[in-house]
């Protein structure tokens, strides 16, 4: 297959406002999951009565549905319950939702790998529970969590690919367009190959520098 | 209405400590005196660590009281970080701060909890590590050390809070052979500054050079207590003689 520069070189400026989109959709909507996920992961380690029952609920139900259900819910479902929402915050909340849900997990698994004695050996040198929390604790679950975390978010940003669902500009949507008006199938897809590339290495890469960097915190010995 | 002496640290007065519905000690009563070196032996499972958590107030207890200068001590009251730092603990599995450097694992509790001056609170931390042969180590996390290393400056770590009183579970029990030295010695060296510890362990014959006195605990009760020399060259008790026997070896007899 021959491929034309000058037709990717036509449809750049396309697919880069589609990448401005992601971008945009997909820093908000990680910024929210981390926030949520790190609430409810807390939430539960501290067995907050009433709380803790609905935060497994949310989380079993994000988990276990698509993330285009999710969307389809939020914006053909709240208009009908009189709320109208804009096809970008119904994107941002989707994949916050989406996030939170797994972001919870991740941060959980983390707080539960700190061994209790760590929290001991903080209290035995005269700490509050806050204070042990804070600076024993929670530093060492942050650190184990952060390969979990990065893995989510480039879940999450492959997860944007269903944006066109909602009528959202995103990359699928702009290489499925333009496919379909003008057929030039190879161009389309290797552009939307790199795009996607453009926002996922630098992810991929910064997270396994920070993650060599806090790798101290993964083990006692 | 406990009587408290003046010189008496801690007391522990017929005190149960229950798991669920499992006494693990039972009535037990230990007085521990200013500048006393006290060495809790047993078998395995018979609750030594079980004390010296209760005693830090890790564990609460369901009978009884233990007592630290006369003030209750109970893991949930108001008073126990007060009291806990006072009294310092070193575990079997050292329990540094990973994300820590090794100065940072000794300075951050007198800084946060004390409020003492960081300068003031470091240059005590590096003659405290001198004096263990740890100084070049202060800016390494603790995964970079061996285990007898760690063991010290999770020592030092306790020191550093000026506890009244010191607990050490087992803390050579993790270690390889060559580095148990290397601990015991400074375990002895407090001993002869005249601090006050209660220490468990296996290594009898360190037991007899550092002890004061000796308690033999078997199934959560006291069965004997004594001088060393006594309890280990004439146990009164059959139990406590059939527990140092497990520390002797029978010379083998080779079938020719
Ligand atoms: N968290 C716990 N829940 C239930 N039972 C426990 C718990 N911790 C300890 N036990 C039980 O209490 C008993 C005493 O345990 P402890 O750890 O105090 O023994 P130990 O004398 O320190 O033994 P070792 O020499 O092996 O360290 C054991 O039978 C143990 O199974
Ligand atoms: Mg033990």
């Amino acid at each position: 297959m021959i491929m034309s520069w000058e037709i990717m070189r036509a449809y750049l400026p396309l697919y880069a406002k589609a990448l401005l989109l992601v971008l945009k959709i997909g820093w908000i909507g990680i910024a929210l999951a981390i926030l949520i996920g790190v609430g409810c992961s807390m939430i539960r380690h501290f067995k907050i009565p009433v709380l803790q029952r609905l935060v497994s609920v949310y989380i079993e139900l994000f988990r276990n549905t698509p993330l285009l259900v999710q969307l389809f819910f939020l914006y053909f479902g709240l208009p009908k319950l009189g709320l109208d929402i804009d096809a970008e915050v119904c994107g941002a909340l989707g994949l916050a939702l989406l996030g939170g849900a797994y972001m919870a997990e991740a941060f959980r698994s983390g707080l539960e790998a700190v061994e209790p004695i760590q929290m001991e050996s903080a209290l035995s040198l005269g700490m509050s529970r806050r204070q042990a929390f804070l600076h024993v604790v929670l530093p060492q679950a942050i650190s184990i969590s952060v390969p979990a975390f990065v893995a989510n978010i480039i879940f999450l940003i492959k997860e944007t690919s269903v944006f066109s669902a909602i009528s959202l500009m995103d990359l699928m949507f702009t290489a499925k367009d333009l496919i379909g008006l003008y057929y030039k199938t190879g161009e389309c897809l290797t552009l939307l190959v790199i795009f996607y590339l453009i926002i996922l290495l630098p992810v991929s890469i910064v997270g396994s520098l920070v993650e060599r960097r806090l790798r101290y915190a993964g083990f006692g010995d | 209405m406990v009587l408290i002496m003046a010189d008496e640290l801690v007391k522990i007065d017929h005190m149960t400590k229950k798991y669920d519905e499992n006494t693990i000690i039972e009535d037990l009563s230990l007085t521990i005196h200013e500048g006393e070196v006290v060495v809790i032996v047993g078998p395995s499972g018979c609750g030594k660590s079980t004390l010296l958590r209760c005693i830090n107030g890790l564990e609460p207890i369901q009978g009884g009281s233990i007592t630290f200068r006369g003030e209750s001590i109970d893991g949930k009251s108001k008073h126990i970080n007060e009291i806990r730092q006072r009294i310092g603990m070193v575990f079997q599995s050292y329990e540094l701060f990973p994300h820590k450097t090794i100065l940072q694992n000794i300075t951050l509790a007198p800084i946060m909890v004390q409020k003492r001056k960081k300068g003031e609170v470091e240059k005590e931390a590096e003659e405290l590590l001198s004096r263990v042969g740890l100084l070049e180590k202060k800016d390494s996390f603790p995964r970079q050390l061996s285990g007898g290393q760690k063991q010290r400056v999770a020592i030092v770590r306790a020191l550093c809070m000026h506890p009244e009183v010191l607990l050490f579970d087992e803390v050579t029990a993790a270690l390889d052979p060559e580095m148990v030295r290397e601990v015991l010695e400074v375990l002895l060296s407090l001993a002869e500054q005249g601090r006050t510890m209660v220490i468990v362990t296996h290594e009898m014959s360190f037991a007899k050079a550092v002890a004061d006195r000796v308690v033999f605990l078997d199934h959560g009760e006291i069965v004997e207590e004594g001088r060393p020399v006594d309890f280990f060259e004439h146990p009164k008790t059959e139990r406590a003689q059939k527990f140092l026997n497990t520390f002797t070896y029978d010379k083998v007899e080779k079938a020719k």
